[in-house]
């Protein structure tokens, strides 16, 4: 039986970042096929390249045996391959066969009006095809998110999709809606249509995929067949590397002062129940799979966001923290992962980045620059951290994100926190320049600085903390120290769901497989 | 600093893109004064270049203000019937009450720095987008002038000092060559301090950065709110300084006048380079900008260009200086 979609030998890089190298995947119709591996493994990359939304440097992909070159998302859909990324893409204000059919709208005898009745008819077909109990002329943001994604499956089902990939779909779903999206995927797979299926969730692969193909760093490590297989195989296919001994930071002491403690902090869906310390010369990881919350912690903290209820401490004084600015008068910083969106002003040049934070310290009679000393500070910073920039005048957009991220850390160090929360400080940064920022790490926390590090990359939370917080789905699941902390330690507590009756007995024997 | 490093630092200064764009301004406005030069022998002559200072004075004054809240990726549609409220205000205070010059002064800058104050509250508290709230600004200032002067406009004749703010000329008193108004006096004092304020002070560091990254700057710990009205409020007050010259000029408040001004002083701002998504802009190229149309309107009307064409060349102009931006920042 040939391969409907078969991939060889795929490489691809950005700049900085080697995202796949001799990337391999074959799927056969009819088939459930899940792709794993960690954040960061290139599962993403992968799949976007199969859709023709990146063009990939080398190697091959063919469908039906036959190679194919997929120049854009257009040729991905006339190969029929259909994908719903996890981000919805659907246009709220219109109604669910105006979305379905957008760009291809049938049109009437003149080619001037578009045939109304003809894509309702046809909107409904293929919600009869499904199954779904959907009304064509329902606005999209009259439905609900598990709905929004049946319209998008729907949508590309009407281009004759032979090939559907599906990236973490269950993520905004509860458990009845998972039922629901998981009946729907064995209905296309009896249609014959293949189906690649990227997740996080151990017990969700148990229930609905035929074979998982894992991928670390960007390279191919291994398919196999789900049934055969068990949870600890393929956790350790993909987590892989083996860490160093002598890498690891030495245990925590736990005398030092409690610069932080985090009280019974809740916010909507996305933090619940979180408290935790944080003490002087610390850095404290908080590892999870995205969207377990991390972040929504980092920001509640911080002001950014408003929270629900819970209490902050510095120093054992209970402190009010109700705006970023009340966070860094009680010597909180915060460095995004988002740095262009919330970390930077781009547009301007490096110095005023670096004294953005503490302009007041930079100021004659509380309202005039005071150019001589914001010079000397960017530059000391810039020394210090070998920030490599033409000048300190330098636009920061022009700059690598290594160098924007040192220019955060500069920002920060140069307002002088106590506390600093880092979100995912390597993101997008490339390996030479992630090894000074552990240094960078290593020193602030040396200094006495206490540091709360946010990062879904397992090596690097190893590498650097000196206690592990694991967090899954808005609630702290377990603390290990460094001592006890392995990747499929911290990956089990990652994936270790709030207990529920509908996620039934296979997704309990999945947990108790990983345990 | 070694002489290298110095060229360095003006090679730098001198092909950034705001500098150029600047040039670009610049060599647009000479190019005009050639044209207009050539095509008409009065348009050279004392009387006419006193002239189109004098009318570039209030409309430069007003796009000053609105650089300000531009650069911050704000708008000010209020400008225009705020200058003429503040005018009305004066009037209230010289004539209707009968109080001292001074007090006049000071109640148009006032009451215009507490109308933008009240745009800033809309815009960083209420998180009213800055069009509906200055729109509604705009109707509000004109009607309440209306109401306050019983739609009857108001002189100056108890004030002998009034109509000297505008029209007297302080260099020509040193210089009788140089018989240049007090109202570009004015402009380019405003002009100077303005762009000291934008470059030098942290103000007007937060001015560029919330219109380059607001949520980062709020992430710093700065409290954004204050600065936005901050600069709201002195966007109002130099308002205020354009109804003095206004109603100086005319020697009364006009409640009719105003509504339009507005978009003329945006549209300096936007010849001169300020971009509308923020960010970016100099006074320099917002008064080049005024310079521009103000010497368009005149020179089109020496050549007897009807009233209506140079509307229509003016709308022109502005498309045509924003593609050019456009075009620029392409490459």
């Amino acid at each position: 039986m040939t391969a409907l979609v078969s991939i060889n030998k795929l490489c691809k890089s950005f700049p900085g970042v080697r995202a796949l190298h001799n990337a391999r995947l074959e799927v056969v119709a009819g088939e459930v096929h899940a792709l794993m591996g960690e954040n960061g493994a290139g599962k993403s990359t992968l799949m976007k390249i199969l859709a023709g939304v990146y063009q990939k440097d080398a190697g091959e992909i063919s469908i039906d045996g036959h190679e194919v070159e997929i120049a854009s998302p257009r040729a991905a859909q006339a190969l029929g391959i259909g994908i719903i990324h996890q981000e919805l893409n659907l246009m709220s204000h219109l109604s669910v066969a105006q979305n379905i059919f957008i760009g291809r709208e049938p049109r009437g005898r003149l080619g001037l009006f578009i045939d109304t009745e003809k894509m309702a008819r046809d909107t409904q077909a293929i919600f009869d095809r499904l199954n779904l109990n959907l009304e064509p002329h329902t606005l999209v943001c009259d439905l609900t998110v598990a709905r929004q994604q049946m319209v998008e499956i729907a949508k590309a089902l009407s281009m004759d999709s032979r090939v559907l990939i599906m990236d973490e779909p269950t993520a905004a779903l509860n458990n009845s809606e998972i039922d629901d999206l998981f009946r729907i995927i064995g209905q296309l797979k009896r249609q014959g249509v293949a189906i690649v299926y990227i997740s996080h969730k151990m017990d969700e692969l148990k229930r609905i995929s035929d074979r998982v193909t894992v991928m670390r760093d960007g390279q191919y490590i291994g398919t196999v067949p789900t049934a055969t297989t068990s949870m600890d195989t393929i956790i350790s296919m993909m987590v892989g590397r083996a860490l160093l001994e002598d890498e690891r930071p030495p245990e925590a002491d736990g005398t030092q002062e409690i610069m932080l403690e985090v009280r019974g902090l809740n916010r909507g869906r996305t933090i619940k129940d979180v408290s935790f310390t944080l003490r002087k010369g610390e850095i404290l990881g908080f590892a999870g799979l995205m969207g377990a919350g991390r972040t929504e912690v980092a920001r509640a903290v911080f002001g950014a966001d408003k929270r629900d209820s819970g209490e902050i401490w510095v120093r054992g004084r209970k402190v009010r923290v109700h705006c970023p600015a009340d966070a860094v008068a009680n010597g909180i910083g915060y460095l995004s992962e988002d740095r262009k969106h919330f970390g930077l002003a781009t547009g301007m040049d490096v110095q005023t980045n670096v004294v953005l934070a503490s302009l007041q310290r930079f100021l004659s009679f509380g309202f005039f620059l005071k150019p001589a000393a914001i010079q000397g500070a960017a530059a000391k910073l810039i020394a210090q951290l070998g920030i490599r920039t033409p000048s300190a005048l330098q636009k920061v957009a022009l700059l690598s994100g290594g160098n924007q991220q040192k220019i955060v850390i500069a920002k920060w160090l140069v307002r002088d926190c106590e506390i600093l929360f880092f979100d995912e400080p390597t993101r997008g940064i490339d390996v030479g320049a992630k090894s000074e920022i552990y240094k960078l790490l290593n020193a602030l926390a040396a200094q006495g600085r206490a540091i709360v590090m946010i990062s879904s990359e397992l090596p690097e939370v190893l590498r650097l903390s000196h206690r592990i917080v694991v967090m899954c789905e808005g609630r702290i699941t377990g603390e290990l120290a460094a001592r006890d902390a392995t990747q499929e330690k911290i990956m089990q507590l990652a994936t270790r769901r709030e207990a529920s009756p509908a996620s039934g007995p296979i997704g309990a024997a999945a947990v108790a497989a990983i345990a | 600093m070694t002489a290298s490093k110095m060229l360095q630092g003006f090679k730098t200064a001198a092909f950034s893109s705001n500098t150029r764009q600047k040039l670009l301004a610049f060599a647009s406005l000479l190019g005009l004064l050639i044209f207009f030069s050539m095509a008409s022998p009065s348009f050279m002559q004392t009387d006419n270049m006193v002239g189109i200072l004098q009318a570039t004075a209030v409309n430069g004054v007003l796009a000053i203000a609105c650089t300000f809240v531009i650069i911050t990726s704000g708008i000010d549609l209020s400008v225009g019937t705020l200058m003429t409220f503040c005018a009305v205000m004066a009037g209230v205070v010289l004539t209707y009450w009968g109080l001292p010059f001074y007090l006049g002064v000071a109640a148009a800058i006032f009451f215009g720095a507490f109308s933008g104050f009240i745009s800033g509250v809309l815009i960083a508290k209420l998180k009213i987008p800055p069009f509906i709230a200055t729109l509604g600004m705009m109707l509000m200032l004109k009607g309440l002038s209306l109401v306050i002067t019983h739609s009857k406009p108001i002189y100056f004749n108890d004030t002998p000092e009034f109509p000297l703010i505008a029209q007297e000329s302080l260099i020509g008193y040193f210089l009788p060559e140089l018989p240049i108004p007090n109202a570009v006096l004015i402009l380019f004092v405003l002009a100077v301090v303005s762009s000291l304020i934008l470059n030098k002070t942290v103000l007007g560091t937060y001015t560029f950065a919330l219109g380059s990254n607001e949520e980062a700057v709020r992430l710093s710990g700065v409290n954004v709110d204050r600065w936005k009205i901050i600069v709201y409020t002195l966007s109002g007050a130099i308002c205020g300084i354009a109804g003095l010259l206004i109603a100086s000029r005319l020697n009364s408040a006009q409640p009719s006048l105003g509504q339009g001004y507005e978009l003329d002083a945006i549209a300096a701002v936007v010849i001169g380079g300020t971009s509308l998504s923020g960010g970016a802009g100099t006074i320099l190229g917002t008064i080049i900008g005024a310079f521009i149309m103000s010497v368009l309107t005149n020179g089109l009307r020496i050549m007897s260009v009807a009233q209506e064409w140079q509307t229509v060349v003016t709308g022109l102009i502005i498309i045509a200086a924003v593609y050019a931006d456009i075009l620029r920042k392409r490459k």
